[in-house]
């Protein structure tokens, strides 16, 4: 797949190329609290203050929608949405333009104007041509994110774990998010024809290598994002404890064992599980049941019996690492959602000198605008609130 | 404009217009609006150019492409090398094959790829009719010019090994770099594929 080109392809990036991505302009149309709103900044942090319910969080999903997936909030996009009483939800879009390493870019996504009888779609515009897909936009633009809803990563099952360090694997291989979503495809195929019972067997063999093959890419690309986040840690200097992270399951040993015949060993895996897979009416083997154990590396402990403070402060430094992991190409945007008010004082400071330190543009929310006075002029400050987003 | 605001007839003509590709409810309404006033430049043309090719086309029997005539006019083409049979996904391929130009051989049109989830099996793709043709030992080898996609891919793997047995060479398009691609644009997949099917050169 050719990536898309910058508005200037022809000219070079200048040597002074910015070493992160940054959104300079947003804007969002019936999008949840939003009637229509445009906001201008430039690279540096952004900070939103506000009440409860006056639309901070909105703003950084709507922000997460620049990239593949179901944004930050994890929802299908026709969620998103606008609503109004008594009148029927009304498409909803964000347009931004991105500055990154290879230029500027003009982006936005949506959903497909819906007239009846078309099943809505979400569309994604580079420099105002569609876009093939979402995953189209991780050639231009890579974004993190913390929300309060991952406080409890450590602790549920392993499908956020999996996301979390899906999302971090983007960042490095733009080519992730195809193969999990063509990995997945060739899951749901076979998972068909063995629930019908049609198993014709060389049809199996045929799903079985395609699964291996983009299930194999995928086990690299995690393993690979591990093997980054890892030695992006060793660096932590942030005040945040580092972490001890690894990539277990059966299918990850097997490719472990011998990378080079992976995709081999995986396929005959799949085919030997046939008949338990058909019987269990789930795949019982693959990348798709990986987890990722995630250790306190000073108190040696597995993050889900560390305290919340500590479990809380693992994730930063987890996404730390990998924006720090990342600044070789560019280091992404940050979206961290009330972070700020679950750290005390000495934790908060180093998050700010964290963040500049790594010349990121972190999106960050909270109630208080005092909490982020020590931020001073490193950061752009916003007042949200009545459906309007306001400089302070 | 709701659903009774135009005769059953004008409606009837929106929601065939609606199930073409490309074309949705409003779409369809746009195009059936244009057809109705310019009827004389578009929409009688536009009747009897159906209506004729409707009368016209054939299925071939040889091959599955469309044409006017079964045998289709690839298949009947004495100039063309029966040799070499290339596999394709759907007519679209073909014109695709044959405005290249690259292609002298023949084809076999499969109407689709294997997809569990649209229901389409090995029965659909016509594979006696194929190994029907190599029944005279003329053909020595089939490519199969498919999508680098799941289906596609599957759908190749599928038919290789239904041919391994019959003793034809068996080729695939090649993948990996594209005309003008840079290497630093690729994604791994494309430059591992492109990597694995370098030649050597002169």
């Amino acid at each position: 797949m050719q990536a898309a080109r910058p508005m200037d392809a022809q000219i070079p990036a200048p040597a002074s190329a910015p070493r992160a991505y940054a959104l300079t302009r947003l804007s969002l149309s019936n999008y949840r609290s939003y009637v229509g709103i445009a906001l201008e900044c430039d690279a540096r942090p952004v900070v939103l203050a506000g009440e409860n319910g006056a639309g901070k969080t909105n703003v950084l999903e709507a922000i997460s929608w620049l990239s593949p997936g179901r944004g930050l909030r994890g929802v299908p996009f026709v969620e998103a949405c606008r609503e109004e009483p008594g009148a029927a939800p009304a498409a909803w879009a964000v347009a931004a333009t991105l500055l990154g390493p290879d230029g500027a870019f003009e982006a936005g996504t949506g959903i497909s104007a819906n007239s009846e009888g078309e099943t809505p779609r979400r569309l994604v515009r580079i420099n105002h041509a569609p876009a093939s897909g979402p995953s189209a936009l991780t050639e231009i633009f890579s974004v993190l994110w913390l929300t309060p809803a991952m406080d409890r990563l450590f602790i549920e099952g392993a499908s956020g774990r999996r996301k979390f360090l899906d999302r971090i694997a983007m960042g490095f291989e733009p080519g992730h998010a195809q193969a999990c979503a063509a990995y997945e495809r060739a899951t749901r195929e076979r998972l068909r024809l063995l629930r019908d019972g049609r198993g014709d067997p060389r049809w199996l063999d045929g799903l079985e290598a395609e699964m291996a093959r983009h299930g194999a890419a995928m086990i690299r690309n995690r393993l690979h994002a591990v093997m980054r986040l890892m030695s992006a840690m060793e660096e932590e200097t942030s005040g945040f404890p580092a972490a001890i992270i690894a990539l277990a399951g059966e299918a990850e040993t097997l490719f472990a064992a011998d990378p080079a015949s992976a995709c081999e060993a995986i396929a005959a895996r799949l085919a030997r599980s046939r008949r338990l897979d058909e019987a269990a009416g789930r795949t019982l083997f693959g990348p798709h049941r990986a987890d990722l154990d995630v250790r306190h590396a000073r108190r040696n402990r597995e993050a889900a019996s560390c305290s919340t403070g500590e479990q809380k402060a693992l994730l930063i430094s987890l996404i730390l690492a990998a924006a720090r992991a990342q600044s070789g190409r560019a280091v992404p945007v940050l979206l961290l959602d009330e972070v700020a008010a679950h750290l005390d004082e000495t934790r908060r400071m180093a998050l700010f000198d964290a963040i500049t330190a790594l010349g990121a543009q972190a999106w960050m929310t909270g109630t208080d605008m005092t909490m982020f006075e020590p931020m001073d002029s490193r950061a752009q400050k916003f007042r949200v609130g009545n459906g309007a987003i306001i400089p302070h | 404009m709701t659903a009774n605001s135009a005769g059953p007839e004008i409606e009837r003509l929106i929601s065939l217009l609606a199930r073409l590709p490309g074309l949705g409810p409003r779409s369809a309404r746009r195009v059936a609006l244009v057809l109705m006033k310019r009827k004389e430049a578009l929409l009688d043309p536009l009747v009897s150019a159906m209506q004729d090719v409707g009368r016209v086309i054939r299925t071939c029997s040889v091959c599955g492409h469309v044409d006017t005539s079964d045998p289709c006019t690839i298949c009947t083409d004495a100039r063309r090398d029966p040799a070499t049979i290339c596999v394709v996904e759907d007519i679209g391929d073909v014109w695709a094959l044959e405005r290249a130009g690259v292609f002298r051989g023949r084809y076999h049109v499969l109407g689709g790829l294997l997809s569990a989830l649209d229901g389409r099996g090995p029965e659909t793709l016509g594979l006696p009719r194929l190994i029907a043709r190599l029944g005279d030992g003329k053909v020595t080898e089939i490519i199969l010019a498919l999508a680098a996609t799941v289906d596609g891919q599957a759908t190749a793997f599928y038919i290789s090994g239904e041919l391994a047995a019959l003793g034809v060479k068996v080729t695939r398009l090649g993948q990996g770099l594209p005309f003008g691609g840079e290497l630093g644009w690729l994604d791994d997949g494309t430059l591992t594929a492109a990597f694995r099917a370098r030649q050597s050169v002169g």
